[in-house]
């Protein structure tokens, strides 16, 4: 059967297509998450050119190289703050971190926390493959219980964390939680989350045939699909604290976190600069100056001998 | 009188005159985390950044602080951070960042005793290597070390320059004592005050590590329709990871040779009656502050006594010293002999060590005896 190749790709004015082909594995979701993203962003209308990718390290962490826009490839751990400061300095951008479970949630886990009760307006997309995959399939924060890994052959004695959970409590505004097989889902997903006031992360499970799926049963893509489909479960409006992943058992996904609007990490900044008692007076500026003044004066009395 | 440059004469601590060097010379994002002795440095931006417009964030910790003002220097915005030994441990990841992404932004060390937690509230100057190896890898390292508070604000405003000019992280080492030492301060109007802001690229879009003839890349900002790509990984003029070892030659090769290219004009030294004398000592920091009273109780013994004092740091200034190869030498800071190793080399020989292992600066007298000894030695 003759392959057909298609010339265009409705999405290379996103890509930067000399990159391509990507390096990633046969099978992997990567490709979907990344797909689904950039069709978000064309259906949102934002302005490529105002429009951030910041990422971290492992498999995901290659997407920033693949984007026509400002994109960064920061270090393990370090998309968030980088994007934070970045955000910071331009409120007026549109930043999203795409990272991996492992680069979010473990070396960097501190930072999504502290963002996330910021309220900082960016969106996350955060890969979640159950395994360390650039580095050949160890052990993640996120590897169901009795998973064998590279780093647990015995099968994993840990618990993973509940990330939908996690944010929730952490202070995000929006958190939601879709599969590679719930593509058009977590297209929307990802659109809402896009335009939504604050801190936003979807969640977004994603096969590893390589380095997690061979070793557990999961040897060809479609049985990470089949998994998925299988053990799915589309709830409305579910708890966050039903996040809960465990082997063997159905897992919820859908929006758990659709908060109201609340002034993100940014507007605060903003008021704060525009605050009128900082433009009234210098002396109001200057107090700690004046303070100092009066201590330097009463120095140079008693140096001066005077009494 | 511009919010930026409160020109007049203030009583200051170093930390404090840290603080208004880098509101004065421009630096709008701060991101930092508290950490004595340089939590004052974050205090006083707290309140100044707001006033100009900038924005002041407290991380949640040091591997955040650098990663947002690497972020924010992207964005366009002159960015700083302020740590001791702990914190300056912890940037050292994204420090090797800023060098491969040649990102332009400004660390203030305030060193304090160590290793680890060692003396919060002491002195201490053992992060002298570790400005310059304590990142993984290979890059030229600048770093400078103010003596006074009026250098704390004069090193912060040349440390901004030297970063926009150089496009790569710079160091200002400053030490607990100067720190926290509070002495008149002179701010001076704005036009006495040189600010050098990045080159910009000429044309849209422009590869982010393209260099011009003096190996420095144009840097442009996120927003402006260059489609920057930057990674830590080894890339080409384009940002594009380029895994070879051909384009690690090649990349890192320029980042070491757009420093040591401009090395004369990045050094900077004093020389304290070095004209006549036999014996030469060489400090940097509070402990130059000791030197130059033992130098002058030295002359006052008959032994023709000098110093260069470092103002800068790095790039380390060999030739300077070369020139006086044929003196003595000693060297005083506060560690176990770390600037020692440089002088060494440079001198090709042995100098007498005055070192101490922290909590408080040197007495003259202590220098002194290292000054009677490397006179009185046999060479």
């Amino acid at each position: 059967m003759p392959i057909h190749k298609a010339e265009h790709h409705p999405l290379d004015a996103y890509l930067r297509t000399e990159r391509l082909p990507h390096v990633w594995c046969p099978g992997c979701g990567l490709g979907i998450a990344l797909g689904a993203y950039l069709r978000a962003l064309q259906n949102v209308g934002f302005d490529p050119q105002e429009t951030v990718m910041v990422s971290g390290i492992g498999c995901s962490g290659r997407a920033a190289g693949y984007v026509k826009m400002d994109s960064f490839h920061t270090t393990h751990g370090r998309a968030i703050p980088f994007a934070v400061g970045l955000k910071a300095a331009r409120p007026e951008l549109n930043v999203t971190v795409f990272s991996g479970d492992g680069d979010l949630f473990s070396i960097g886990g501190n930072h999504i926390l502290h963002a996330a009760r910021r309220n900082v307006n960016i969106t996350v997309l955060a890969i979640n493959n159950y395994v360390y995959g650039m580095t050949g399939g160890q052990l993640a924060p996120t590897t169901p219980e009795s998973s064998i890994t590279t780093t647990s052959p015995y099968g994993n004695i840990e618990s993973p964390f509940n990330i939908a959970g996690l944010m929730a409590v952490a202070g995000a505004s929006y958190v939601a939680r879709w599969t590679t097989v719930h593509e058009r889902r977590l297209q929307k997903s990802i659109e809402k989350a896009l335009t939504k006031r604050g801190f936003s992360i979807v969640e977004i499970m994603s096969p590893c045939p390589t380095t997690f799926g061979r070793r557990n049963n999961m040897r060809g893509i479609v049985d990470s699909m089949m998994y998925y489909k299988k053990y799915s479960v589309i709830k409305e409006h579910p708890n966050p604290l039903d996040g809960v992943i465990k082997p063997g058992e159905k897992f919820i996904v859908g929006e758990f976190m659709d908060a109201p609007d609340e002034p993100t990490f940014e507007d605060k900044l903003e008021e704060l600069k525009n605050k009128e008692f900082l433009k009234t007076s210098q002396a109001d500026r200057t107090t700690w100056i004046l303070e100092h003044r009066r201590h330097l004066e009463t120095l140079a009395k008693i140096i001066g001998g005077e009494q | 009188m511009s919010n930026e440059i409160l020109e007049g004469e203030y009583f200051l601590s170093g930390d404090a005159a840290a603080a208004e060097g880098a509101v004065a010379a421009g630096c709008k994002v701060f991101a930092g985390y508290p950490i004595t002795p340089s939590s004052e440095v974050a205090e006083k931006l707290a309140r100044r950044l707001p006033q100009v417009g900038g924005v002041f964030i407290q991380m949640e910790d040091e591997l955040g602080s650098i990663a947002a003002i690497l972020g924010a220097s992207w964005g366009g915005k002159k960015s700083m951070t302020a740590t001791s030994g702990p914190g300056f441990s912890l940037m050292m990841e994204n420090y090797g960042l800023g060098m491969m992404t040649e990102t332009p932004t400004v660390i203030v060390n305030v060193q304090r005793g160590g290793p680890s937690t060692g003396l919060p509230t002491l002195l201490g100057q053992g992060e002298f290597m570790q400005a310059k190896f304590g990142s993984h890898g290979v890059f030229e390292a600048i770093a400078l070390a103010p003596e006074s508070p009026q250098e704390c604000f004069d090193f912060t405003i040349k440390a901004f320059n030297l970063a926009e000019k150089y496009r790569q992280p710079v160091v200002v080492l400053m030490d607990e004592s100067t720190g926290h030492l509070f002495e008149k301060v002179r701010i001076p109007p704005e036009d006495e005050i040189e600010i050098i802001n990045r080159k910009k690229p000429k044309e849209v879009p422009y590869p982010p590590f393209m260099p011009d003839d003096d190996l420095i890349p144009p840097m442009p900002i996120v927003g402006e329709g260059h489609q920057i790509h930057a990674t830590g990984l080894t890339h080409d003029e384009y940002g594009r990871p380029t895994i070879t070892a051909e384009a690690q030659e090649k990349y890192v090769k320029r980042l070491v040779e757009k420093i040591r290219k401009h090395a004369d004009e990045i050094m900077d030294y004093e020389e304290v009656m070095t004209d006549d004398a036999d014996v030469i000592v060489v400090a940097y920091g509070i402990t130059a502050r000791s030197a130059r009273r033992a130098i002058i109780q030295a002359r006052e013994k008959g032994i023709k006594a000098g110093l260069i004092r470092l103002k800068v740091v790095w790039p380390f200034p060999d030739k300077i010293l070369q020139k006086y190869a044929d003196k003595k030498f000693v060297v005083a800071e506060v560690n176990q002999g770390q600037a020692l190793i440089m002088v060494e080399r440079a001198i090709r020989k042995s100098a007498t060590f005055v070192g101490k292992m922290g909590g408080e600066p040197h007495r003259p007298e202590e220098i002194l005896k290292g000054i009677e000894e490397a006179y009185n030695a046999n060479s």
